[in-house]
């Protein structure tokens, strides 16, 4: 099972809290977790389920590698944190 | 009592015309958020609020009770594709409401150049793909931004299924039927940063804003990139309006609701310098259908000043006596003349982007 924290920031805009969700990949986890909420999808990848440009993720401390397919693998016990990028202030 | 809604860089505002003239009315709403786009929609009275996040990408706020509450709605979407560079919304650039016969149709204009329309006060929106799918789209370029955009859409008075757009830049656009197929327009602008034997063409024409005159909606006016133009046959051409002072460079331009030969224009110096010229802020407007222009300061700073008016910073109510301005510098001014005279409003606002007298 993997959790994901996201940052106050985003929680500005949409009530949300740590979610929990299983998946092989970044996007299965996520796809999982933001089915419940299309708008908070929205604020984190774009139309094309790209990461956001000013998004970061970080999964298991380590900033992810894949952004355009978010193919990165996740175990069996992830952290994923969803941050605000200090670019695109 | 009139009421004026201010988009801007850091949140929406909102000034009220009372017994004790124009006073702000209650507290930001969106507060440090970027707004690009409103819409205050004549029919039903709701308010509409596109907002540019840095962070979390554009979206679409309604209020059905004048602002007090708000309710998020889903973006507009570009199609899936599987393309390495597969089009995103970038930016929410123009809101228009759809004909009096058409109850919850609002069209929506965005960088990247996409029109959407929605059926269902913006609850789902739906690409317009004739437009899209046009060949000459990938000949489109940016106007100060990466990629084109829609700025300017005009649903004609007499017929709701007669749009037209304006590009920056793929100059002028029309349909007849709705959007089911569309057209270019818009002979007779000369595009000065092309080489010349392309200049005349109309799909290089970087219009900054179209506006189009209420009781004649055949007469249109544009703050081009180049010059202004006017057209007298709906957008199909336009002549190169005479006399125009200082400047004949700008981006904004406001029609009159009732007189079709006026309208007003804030001019800049040139592309290269989106200032005032010799930093005297000032309005231009024409009685006569363009073909002579009068330059109006009274009330504004000449001391000097270095603000920009953007394309949708420059309003008239439904009188055509008031006008408000609003500028990159996060000044803004009002008039109750028709731009005779102008009044500081606020000289501490973040930057404008947006300007709307309540209808």
């Amino acid at each position: 099972m993997a959790t994901i924290r996201f940052t106050t920031h985003l929680m500005r805009h949409r009530p949300v809290r740590a979610l929990q969700a299983d998946g092989a990949t970044l996007a299965d986890v996520l796809g999982a977790a933001l089915s419940d909420d299309p708008l908070l999808r929205s604020y984190v990848l774009d139309e094309q389920d790209r990461v956001r440009k000013h998004v970061t993720i970080y999964l298991d401390g380590q900033p992810i590698r894949d952004r355009l397919r978010l193919s990165d693998p996740v175990g069996p016990v992830a952290e994923i944190y969803v941050m605000q990028a200090l670019s695109g202030g | 009592m009139a009421t004026l809604w201010v988009g801007s860089r850091k949140g929406l505002f909102r000034y009220d015309d009372g017994p004790n003239g124009w006073q702000v009315a209650g507290p930001p709403a969106f507060l440090a958020a970027p707004v690009s786009m409103l819409l205050d929609d004549p029919r039903d009275g709701a308010l509409y609020v596109a907002l540019a996040h840095g962070h979390f990408g554009c979206k679409l706020h309604r209020s059905d009770d004048r602002g007090a509450t708000w309710v998020e709605l889903p973006a507009p979407a570009f199609p899936r594709s599987d393309a390495p560079d597969a089009p995103a919304l970038e930016l929410i650039w123009e809101l228009a409401p759809g004909g009096p016969d058409q109850p919850g149709v609002l069209w929506l204009g965005t960088i990247p150049g996409g029109l959407f329309r929605s059926d269902d006060r913006g609850q789902t929106w739906r690409l317009n793909a004739a437009l899209w799918n046009d060949p000459s789209r990938p000949h489109w370029f940016g106007g100060g931004y990466d990629h084109p955009g829609i700025h300017s859409i005009l649903v004609d008075p007499r017929d709701s299924a007669h749009v037209t757009l304006g590009i920056s830049t793929a100059g002028v656009w029309t349909t007849r039927d709705g959007g089911a197929s569309w057209r270019q327009i818009g002979q007779g602008m000369r595009a000065d940063y092309m080489p010349p034997e392309r200049s005349a063409e109309p799909v290089v024409q970087d219009v900054h804003r179209l506006v189009q005159s209420p009781s004649n909606p055949d007469r249109l006016w544009c703050q081009h990139h180049c010059s202004i133009f006017v057209s007298d046959d709906g957008g199909e051409s336009f002549r190169e309006g005479r006399g125009m002072q200082p400047t004949a460079f700008g981006f904004a331009v406001a029609a009159h609701p009732e007189d079709p030969d006026r309208a007003w224009f804030v001019p800049g110096v040139k592309d290269e310098c989106r200032v005032p010229k010799d930093g005297r802020l000032v309005v231009s407007t024409s009685g006569d259908g363009g073909r002579s222009f009068q330059t109006l300061s009274e009330g504004l700073p000449q001391d000097p000043a270095w603000d920009l008016i953007y394309r949708h910073c420059l309003a008239v109510d439904a009188t055509g006596d008031r006008l408000a301005m609003g500028s990159t510098t996060g000044n803004l001014w009002v008039s109750g003349d028709g731009g005779d005279n102008w009044r500081l409003l606020s000289g501490n606002l973040p930057p404008v982007a947006v300007l709307a007298f309540a209808p």
